[in-house]
């Protein structure tokens, strides 16, 4: 069973704000789902490779060249869909304390 | 003739011969979807007035031309995690409810090329996360054959749309069931195709080792033209293949092996469901197929893995919706509290719920206990159906447990929800292909029999689709 501090430790690191409700329903709900998920353990897996991936490919290279057709999609608009922005620019808060 | 029910091929047909136009066609499936989208909310966003424009234009091009391409003027819907230019696309969240698609997939790209007329975006889980469109953020999406249960998920708005007779067909995404899931419940045809048989570009990732396209019909022969309608190497896509050439061979059911994994007829299915998928497996058996017993021993294990690594690579593709670039954005003192506030009131409570198991199986002391040793039974789940592909054509088993059951029965309750992925998830993990095909029904409610194919034989499982359909008549 997950702890509650584990519990707001994991929804800072996802960058989840979560009320004090919210983490004791997340607590237990993720406990029984991490529960199920212990039948992993009963898997002999001592010899075996992972797979990330159901297809056989690697690095997949392409020359560092404009893909996009010219005019298909305009970059005002890309910046235009930011919340905060300025004169073309996304805004972003501070990061630092003063 | 009603023009609401009939298939693409019969439309396509249909129109060459002039028995109706593409604006008679599209007025039609509007009409419906202004008389019963309401009850069964299959559609997000209707674009009626794009629509008329574009049969319009495909009205006057039929007429011009001798060759009528297949799909030409052939409306469709898209599931709502799929770039339309210039249209929303929301994914079925509040973090996206404003967001205008800047550029068009490559799926819905091809099919404009190929002539088709998108009459509108559907409802889904939200990201596509659940097995019952109830995770919507806009609301749940009704089963038209019943509009007290589910439709099932994630693309229960596209199989909805299809059954309730909206549209010929609609794209969906398939992640661990979500194409073949809500096609077995709402009884019309899903396809989910080999991983890397079709682009995903402009599908909003979910779990990118497992997401992909595929398309939601009325027929089998329908399912086969959409595939190769938007298959193949794309790109703008890395994972996805050149699509080996095939022949058209004939198959004979005859001379087919069909492999039964004894690991999914145990406790837990429905015993009425069970009876529909023996008697599907008997008609086959008329028609000369052989049934094999196998053997799918980590079949159970599958699940748990699924739960780990798709919530994993989930963590990653939603850590983009910040609150900065686009979309739902709250305010906030600091940089972390735009964030914090951003992603905790704009993700609904699955989301949040896999995120958070996908940090934790991802975070730094818990990485090898979860994530690695999933992938590593991830592994052990392909040796599995490699093994058992070596003695037959292809696998039947069924699409779920169960019968669509009613909203708001597992919602509650997240585990008891993943389960009836049981017999999906593993067909993601391994990247293979797969046919959900209505083969019965119980007091009403559909049931779809799950043919699994090797890797890039999906003409096979539709062709062995096709044969229960001819000689049955679904």
């Amino acid at each position: 069973m997950l702890n509650k501090e584990e519990v707001k430790h994991i929804a800072k690191l996802a960058r989840l704000g979560l009320s004090e409700k919210e983490i004791e329903k997340y607590q237990k709900e993720l406990s029984s789902i991490l529960d199920y998920i212990e039948k992993l353990k009963e898997v002999d897996v001592s010899s075996v490779e992972p797979t990330s991936h159901p297809l056989k490919v690697e690095n997949v290279m392409r020359l560092d060249e404009e893909r996009v057709k010219a005019g298909s999609v305009n970059p005002e608009n890309l910046a235009e869909m930011a919340p905060d922005k300025k004169e073309g620019y996304v805004k972003v808060k501070q990061i630092l304390n003063q | 003739m009603i023009l609401t029910e009939l298939t693409i091929s019969q439309i396509g047909e249909g129109l060459k011969k002039k028995d109706f136009s593409v604006q008679e066609i599209c007025q039609s499936f509007l009409k419906k979807i202004k008389e019963k989208n309401k009850e069964i909310f299959a559609f997000l966003k209707v674009t009626e007035e794009e629509v008329l424009l574009k049969a319009k234009k495909a009205d006057g091009l039929i007429s011009k031309n001798k060759e009528v391409p297949l799909l030409a003027g052939v409306p469709l819907a898209v599931k709502d995690n799929m770039q339309v230019q210039g249209i929303q696309c929301t994914a079925g969240s509040k973090i996206l409810e404003n967001y205008i698609a800047p550029y068009d997939a490559t799926v819905v790209k091809r099919i404009k090329e190929a002539g088709g007329v998108i009459l509108g975006k559907t409802n889904l889980d939200e990201f596509a996360m659940g097995s019952s469109t109830e995770n919507s953020a806009f609301g749940p999406t009704r089963n038209p054959h019943d509009t007290s249960r589910v439709p099932g998920g994630s693309s229960g708005g596209s199989a909805a749309a299809v059954a309730a007779g909206f549209c010929p067909y609609a794209f969906g995404s398939d992640t661990g069931g979500s194409i073949r899931l809500p096609s077995s419940f709402c009884g019309v045809v899903g396809l989910k195709p080999t991983y890397g048989a079709v682009s995903r570009y402009g599908l909003i990732a979910f779990a990118s080792s497992l997401d992909q396209i595929g398309p939601i019909t009325r027929s089998v022969e329908d399912c086969r033209i959409v595939f190769n309608a938007i298959k193949g190497k794309d790109e703008m896509d890395s994972t996805s293949v050149e699509y080996p050439k095939s022949g058209n061979q004939k198959l004979e059911i005859k001379n087919l092996k069909i492999g039964i994994p004894k690991e999914y007829f145990v406790k837990g299915i429905d015993p009425e469901v069970e009876k529909a998928i023996k008697s599907a497996i008997k008609k086959y058996e008329e028609l000369g197929a052989k049934m094999i017993e196998v053997s799918l021993p980590h079949t159970d294990y599958a699940l748990a893995a699924y739960y780990i690594i798709s919530p994993s690579e989930a963590s990653a593709n939603l850590a983009r919706y910040d609150g900065i670039k686009y979309g739902f954005s709250k305010d906030g003192k600091e940089l972390i509290d735009v964030y914090l506030k951003t992603r905790g009131e704009g993700f609904g409570a699955e989301v949040r719920r896999r995120i958070m198991i996908g940090t934790y199986a991802l975070s730094s002391g818990y990485y090898e206990a979860y994530y690695l040793r999933a992938q590593k039974v991830r592994t052990q789940v392909i040796r599995d159906f490699e093994k058992v592909f070596q003695k037959v054509d292809a696998i039947f088993c069924p699409v779920s447990p169960i019968l669509p059951f009613k909203i708001g029965e597992k919602i509650d309750d997240p585990l008891s929800m993943y389960l009836v992925d049981v017999y999906t998830v593993s067909v993601n993990l391994v990247g293979l292909p797969a046919l959900s095909l209505p083969v019965g029904s119980v007091r009403g409610l559909p049931v779809g029999l799950q043919i699994i194919g090797k890797p890039f034989e999906e003409e096979k499982i539709l062709q062995i689709g096709e044969a229960f359909e001819k000689t049955w008549k679904i």
